[in-house]
C-alpha cells in the first residue's frame, strides 16, 4: 500500500503489496528524512507520514469506508490518499474545479459515508461525517498489518452533464510505473492537479520511486509556481501542451531547468515539442498517451509529434489497435468500471477501449487528429460543438449555425462558427457579429464562445438531415 | 502592402479589442511588457492571435516551429513585423 511504499525505494515493493506481505516492505528504508511533498503554502516531509497523520490520527475510524477527498488544497488531497490507501474501502477524488452542484450525485453514486475537507465551510450532509485534513503532521502509528485494496475513484471533467466516476485500483494506476535508479535526488513536479489522471500519474510516480513533489496550486500564477518550482529544485515535470505554452510565455520560464520535461492530455504537436527543447536544452522531452478510461498507453521519446506506427499491436502489458479511425487499448493499467447503477460498460465486447481519439497514418507515424465525437479540446476544456450552436441558434437573426475547431499556437485549438442568417445579409454585418458574440457571452464561459463568426449561405446537410461535421 | 507602422496598430488594436470583448483591465500596453502581465489570459493571446491571421493572413507562431513563444508585447508585434516583411 501506498503508506508503505514511503519506506521502500523499489516497485517490486508495489509487487509484493499485491501478494499481500506488507510487513516485507518496512524493511530497506530509503532515507524518506530528504523526501518531501510541496505545497503553495506548506510542505511535508515524507518521512513524518510514515508514523504521524494528517487527519488528526482518525483514519482508523475511516477503515472499510467509502471516502470523498474534497480539499481545497492538493498538498492536503496527497496526505489523506497517502494515509487512507489501504484503509478505506474507496477513495474517491474530487479536484476543486467540479461544480458543487454535482456532489449530491458523487456521494450516492459512490457510497459516500465520509468526507474530508480542509477548510470548515462543508454544509452537513446527512449519513455523511467530515473530518479534517491539515498540513499539521501528528503522531499516529495505529495498525496497518491487514491493509484492504482501496477502490480509487477518479471523476471525469464533464462539459455539460454531471462527471462520470471511474473506477481504478493502486495496480492499475501504478502499472506503467517502473523502478528508476537515479544517482541523484528526483524531484518532480506537474501542473496538473493531482486528483486528475495526468497528475495522479506525477504523485505516484513520486511516491512510489523514491523521489519529492512539488505541486501547484489553482491560486498561484504560472510565473510564481516556475519560481517555487526552481527553489525547489525541480528535476521532473510535467503538464498539457496549453500548460507548456503558458510556461513558455513567462519571462520566467528558466526558473526551472529540468532534466525530464512531459507532455500528456492534449495532441503534442511539432512546435510545442520543439520550443521545449530549444529552451531546456539538456532535457529529455517526451509525451505520453493516457486517459482517465484506457490509462496510460504509452511514452514517445524521439522528439517528434505522433507515434511510430509500429508501436500498434501488443508491446508488453500495453495492446493497441486502430478500428474505424480511432485508437482502442487494452491494458491491465485501464479501469475496472464506471461507477452508477445504470452506467455504460467500459471496455468492449473484445476487452477494449474506445478512447475515441482519431488517428490518420501519415508515412510511418500515426498522428491524433481529434475526437471522434467532435469534441474541441480549448486549452484541455472540453467543448461540445452543439452547445454552443444552441446558443447561437437563439440569436433572433440566425438561422442555422456550425460549430467548428481551429487550429490555435496557444490553446492548442479554438471554437469557431460558420452562421446562417434568417433573413437577407443587409446592415452593418460587422455589429451583428457583434451583437451574435455578446449574446454568446452571456451565457458561455468564454472558452466556449467563439473566436471568430463567419457569414455562409448555406451549411451542407447530410441524408440523415444532421449537419455535416468534418471531424476529422 | 502593409507597412511595418500598421502591423503595429493592428496588433494593438486586437489586443485593446479582445481585452475589452473578455472584460480585461488592460495595463499601458509597453514593447518589454511581458504579455501575462498585462491583464490579457492564453485564450486571450489565443484569439488575438487567430483574429490576426484573418487580418493579416499569417499566424508565425504556427508556420514556423522556430519561431519562439511571444513573451513580451514587443515580441509579439516583431513575430508579425518578421513574418510579413
Amino acid at each position: 500500500m501506498l503508506h508503505f511504499l514511503l519506506r521502500s525505494e523499489t516497485l517490486s515493493a508495489l509487487t509484493k503489496t499485491r501478494s499481500g506481505s506488507v510487513r516485507s516492505l518496512s524493511e530497506g528504508l530509503s532515507n524518506p528524512g530528504r523526501r518531501f511533498l510541496s505545497g503553495l503554502d506548506a510542505n511535508v516531509c515524507l518521512a513524518d507520514l510514515v508514523r504521524g497523520s494528517a487527519l488528526g490520527g482518525w483514519a482508523e475510524e475511516l477503515c472499510g469506508r467509502s471516502v470523498l477527498i474534497a480539499t481545497r488544497d492538493q498538498l492536503t488531497a496527497a496526505l489523506a490518499l497517502i494515509e487512507l490507501d489501504g484503509i478505506a474501502r474507496r477513495v474517491v477524488l474530487c479536484p476543486s474545479d467540479v461544480p458543487r452542484k454535482h456532489r449530491p450525485l458523487v456521494i450516492a453514486s459512490a457510497g459516500v459515508d465520509a468526507i474530508i475537507s480542509d477548510h470548515e465551510t462543508v454544509e452537513p450532509i446527512v449519513g455523511v461525517e467530515c473530518y479534517m485534513c491539515t498540513t499539521d503532521i501528528v503522531p499516529a502509528d495505529y495498525d496497518r498489518s491487514e491493509p484492504c485494496q482501496t477502490e480509487w475513484v477518479l471523476l471525469t471533467s464533464g462539459t455539460t452533464g454531471p462527471p462520470k466516476l471511474v473506477v481504478h485500483t493502486l495496480a492499475s494506476l501504478a502499472g506503467a510505473i517502473q523502478r528508476s535508479v537515479s544517482a541523484s535526488p528526483v524531484v518532480w513536479s506537474t501542473f496538473y492537479d493531482i486528483r486528475r489522471y495526468g497528475g495522479l500519474q506525477i504523485f505516484l510516480r513520486a511516491i512510489l520511486t523514491g523521489a519529492s513533489l512539488v505541486l501547484s496550486s489553482v491560486e498561484e500564477s504560472t510565473a510564481d509556481f516556475l519560481v517555487r518550482a526552481g527553489a525547489r529544485g525541480v528535476t521532473h515535470i510535467s503538464g498539457t501542451p496549453s500548460h507548456w505554452r503558458r510556461a513558455l510565455m513567462s519571462p520566467l520560464a528558466n526558473k526551472i531547468a529540468p532534466e525530464y520535461v512531459r507532455l500528456s492530455g492534449e495532441i503534442a504537436d511539432q512546435a510545442i515539442l520543439s520550443h521545449l527543447q530549444s529552451v531546456y536544452p539538456q532535457a529529455r522531452v517526451a509525451h505520453a498517451f493516457a486517459s482517465t478510461e484506457a490509462g496510460l498507453a504509452f511514452e514517445v521519446n524521439d522528439g517528434l509529434a505522433g507515434f511510430p506506427a509500429s508501436m500498434i499491436g501488443k508491446h508488453g502489458d500495453v495492446e493497441m489497435k486502430v478500428e474505424d479511425g480511432s485508437l482502442r487499448i487494452r491494458s491491465n493499467r485501464i479501469a475496472e468500471r464506471y461507477l452508477a447503477s445504470d452506467a455504460e460498460p467500459l471496455v468492449g465486447t473484445d476487452g477494449f477501449v474506445d478512447t475515441r481519439d482519431m488517428l490518420e497514418l501519415r508515412g510511418d507515424r500515426y498522428y491524433f487528429v481529434g475526437r471522434r465525437d467532435g469534441v474541441i479540446n480549448v486549452g484541455g476544456q472540453k467543448v461540445h460543438p452543439e452547445e454552443v450552436e444552441a446558443v447561437i441558434n437563439r440569436h433572433p437573426q440566425v438561422r442555422m449555425s456550425l460549430v467548428r475547431t481551429r487550429k490555435n499556437p496557444i490553446m492548442g485549438a479554438l471554437v469557431v462558427a460558420d452562421v446562417v442568417l434568417s433573413g437577407a445579409a443587409n446592415g452593418d454585418m460587422k455589429a451583428l457579429q457583434q451583437d451574435i458574440l455578446t449574446h454568446c457571452r452571456l451565457t458561455l464561459p468564454s472558452h466556449k464562445v467563439p473566436a471568430a463568426i463567419k457569414f455562409v449561405p448555406s451549411l451542407a446537410l447530410a441524408e440523415t438531415g444532421k449537419l455535416v461535421r468534418n471531424h476529422a | 502592402m502593409i507597412n511595418t507602422m500598421s502591423i503595429r496598430f493592428e496588433v494593438i488594436a486586437q489586443i485593446t479589442l479582445v481585452a475589452e470583448e473578455q472584460n480585461r483591465l488592460l495595463s499601458t500596453l509597453k514593447d518589454d511588457l511581458p504579455l501575462l502581465d498585462s491583464g490579457l489570459d492564453s485564450l486571450c493571446l489565443a484569439v488575438i492571435i487567430a483574429r490576426l491571421e484573418d487580418l493579416l493572413g499569417v499566424d508565425p507562431f504556427s508556420s514556423s516551429t522556430d519561431a519562439p513563444f511571444p513573451v513580451t508585447v514587443g515580441d509579439l508585434v516583431s513575430s508579425y513585423e518578421n513574418s510579413i516583411r
